[in-house]
């Protein structure tokens, strides 16, 4: 598993200017009526790449798998795979296959004849066909089911089946809708490294759409985010929760605090903020802002302290009341009301045992970041 | 039970139980007289049973209505089946609610003039009256029947199935034989017993577009009935009644016992 993690962590292709993106989409538009379910949207994927599409419901990611799929055409626009044009090659000609969100498993076959219809389609020998399935069953541990039929196998049994069927084939591609969405949380978190492990093992390219923030973080390379038909940002999991390119991206992933303000100053990438409430803000990471114009700096909870006292030389601080406390164990959920009544959250690691002295609903409390904490946001 | 009940739902009950079977209760007992007359009861016998099986014009009338009715569900099952596909499918083609509308006029349209309209257009063509015009009436209007009740499975069928079936390499046509018409097998299995049941016992629409030698057994048993109802009529329809009752248990058994079966397959696969 360690060398498994290792060459992942490695694995950066989209750094390379010289590395050629396996799946390209260019200005791909797909309108239905007046309503443009995917605007005018570019984007590159890498070979062996695991990329998630992640959005809110009706944000266009289904809709972008299924063009690459073939089950939608784009209105307008290119999807090239492997520099071949997708345009006018049938769902069924495509080395693409695909996990759907129902699983859409074929209720009259067995589990075995499920995974063998693909490979029957191709014709393939009946030997090599029972190789296959055999292989198939193991690859997810369902051996001793290939006789039964979908409805007598539990939610995440049919989960494997479903992506051993659509592995049978060896795709170049792997497209996954939701593939964990009707799993319970403890099935679901077990799946996902399964997952991981096994795109790993055959070196194939997933593209996984997926509602679930913590999903897309945990198993892909990179992450776009969507939103309207459009990719608001493209980057690994680490750069869009750290350098949100804009507030839509900085709100959607995980929780933030964020101060609309007045550029005081702005040079060498240091920005100088004065907030709504004449409370200045010095940062290291000043991001694209200019002088005299408007912009949000942007902080995560657990980055900001809680403390009874204004810290010592502490450059970003407030004052204000504790309001809410939630005790999640691991961690402590602050929401101190500032003075002018703005709610702040501030998350705070519970590393001591420490009960006595725990602030208390109704005190004073000073919040503080340190300056290379929080970014500035233009847009 | 008489206190839950009560008195008025009990004597409903049986009103109208009363209301719905007397008729074929008294038909099916009177098979059984002795008597030449038909209401007056001479003990029980089987002689009209018998006398029936010897009844030429009787016997060749029903052979015709089986082979009618067989045909024509038959086709029309296939015919009313691509209809459904193709309302269901292609939501958007031009055209589409005038098609609707043709496949389902049939439905509500008095049946005196389905047969009559059928009757000039096979006179306009110089068509020769017999089985084959029955037969072709016949699926014209139970075709409609197969379609509504095809569609109404079709649009509870989860379309993501043909879509996997074609990401795995199959062509339309070939992932609509392989997985839809599998899936949807039953309802097209209900439908073909629809048409079946209603060519069995279409009177008016064959009356009209058959001609000498292709007499159907509704259409024997009205002209014999205007010339008296004799015990062999109903000796005959309570063959009919016997028939079409076991089709019904049949069938209910069947489906409750696969839902069972399912139902229980579900339980052990939750537990697993």
């Amino acid at each position: 598993m360690e060398s498994l993690g290792s060459t992942r962590r490695s694995f950066a292709p989209w750094l390379d200017p010289n590395a050629e993106p396996y799946i390209r989409f260019e200005n791909v538009t797909k309108s239905f009526g007046d309503f443009a379910a995917v605007d005018d949207l570019s984007l590159t994927i890498y070979e062996r790449e695991f990329f998630a599409l992640l959005g809110a419901s009706g944000c266009g990611k289904t809709t972008l798998l299924r063009m690459l799929a073939g089950f939608e055409k784009p209105t307008s626009g290119r999807i090239l795979l492997d520099g071949q044009d997708l345009l006018g090659v049938p769902a069924y000609r495509r080395p693409v296959n695909m996990m759907f969100q129902s699983y859409a498993l074929f209720p009259h076959m067995t589990v075995e004849a499920n995974i063998a219809f693909g490979l029957k389609q191709d014709r393939m020998p009946k030997a090599e066909i029972a190789d296959r399935v055999a292989q198939m069953l193991k690859l997810v541990r369902l051996e001793q089911f290939a006789k039964r039929k979908p409805h007598q196998l539990s939610g995440g049994q049919r989960q494997r089946v479903a992506l051993a069927r659509s592995l049978a084939k060896r795709p170049k591609v792997l497209l996954l809708d939701e593939p964990l969405g009707a799993l319970d949380k403890k099935l679901r978190e077990a799946t996902q490294f399964e997952l991981m492990d096994l795109q790993q093992e055959l070196g194939l390219t997933f593209v996984v759409v997926t509602h679930d923030q913590e999903e897309a973080m945990t198993m892909a390379d990179r992450i776009a985010i969507m939103d309207r038909g459009k990719v608001m940002q493209v980057a690994t999991p680490a750069q869009i929760y750290e350098a949100p390119a804009s507030r839509f991206v900085a709100d959607f992933v995980g929780a933030i605090n964020m101060f609309e303000g007045e550029v005081l100053e702005a040079a060498a990438g240091r920005a100088r903020i004065r907030d709504r409430s004449g409370v200045e803000f010095s940062l290291d990471n000043g991001g694209d802002a200019s002088a005299g114009t408007t912009a949000w700096l942007a902080v995560r909870p657990e980055k900001v302290q809680v403390t009874r006292e204004r810290p010592d030389g502490a450059v970003n601080a407030m004052e204000g009341e504790v309001w809410d406390i939630a005790y999640l164990g691991d961690m402590t959920v602050y929401n101190i009301r500032l003075n002018d009544g703005r709610l702040v959250k501030a998350s705070v690691l519970n590393s001591l045992r420490r009960i006595e002295d725990a602030l208390t609903w109704h005190d004073r409390a000073w919040i503080s970041f340190a300056p290379d904490a929080g970014i500035v946001l233009i847009r | 039970m008489a206190g839950t009940w009560g008195r008025f739902n009990i004597v409903a009950l049986i009103l109208g139980f009363a209301f719905l079977y007397l008729p074929i209760i008294l038909l099916v007992i009177y098979s059984f007289n002795e008597s030449r007359l038909v209401t007056v009861w001479a003990g029980f016998s089987t002689r009209w049973y018998v006398s029936l099986f010897s009844n030429r014009g009787l016997m060749d009338a029903a052979w015709v209505t089986a082979r009618v009715a067989f045909i024509s569900a038959t086709v029309a099952t296939v015919l009313g089946t691509m209809a459904a596909v193709a309302l269901t499918r292609y939501t958007r083609f031009r055209g589409r609610l005038l098609f609707s509308g043709m496949v389902f006029a049939p439905l509500v349209m008095p049946e005196v003039i389905t047969g009559l309209s059928l009757l000039l257009l096979f006179v306009a063509i110089g068509f020769e009256r017999g089985f084959m015009t029955v037969t072709l009436a016949h699926i014209t209007f139970s075709m409609c029947f197969v379609a509504v009740v095809v569609q109404s499975r079709l649009l509870s069928f989860d379309r993501s199935l043909e879509e996997a079936a074609m990401d795995l390499g199959a062509t339309p046509v070939k992932a609509f034989f392989q997985v839809t018409l599998p899936v949807i097998f039953p309802a097209v299995i209900s439908g073909w017993m629809l048409a079946f049941t209603l060519s069995l016992d279409d009177l008016v629409i064959a009356s009209f577009t058959s001609g000498p030698g292709a007499t159907t057994l509704p259409m024997r048993i009205y002209s014999q009935v205007r010339l008296g109802v004799t015990p062999e009529i109903n000796a005959i329809s309570t063959i009919l009644v016997g028939i079409v009752t076991i089709g019904v248990i049949v069938a209910s058994l069947v489906n409750k016992r696969r839902r069972v079966r399912q139902w229980r397959d579900e339980q052990t696969a939750a537990q697993i």
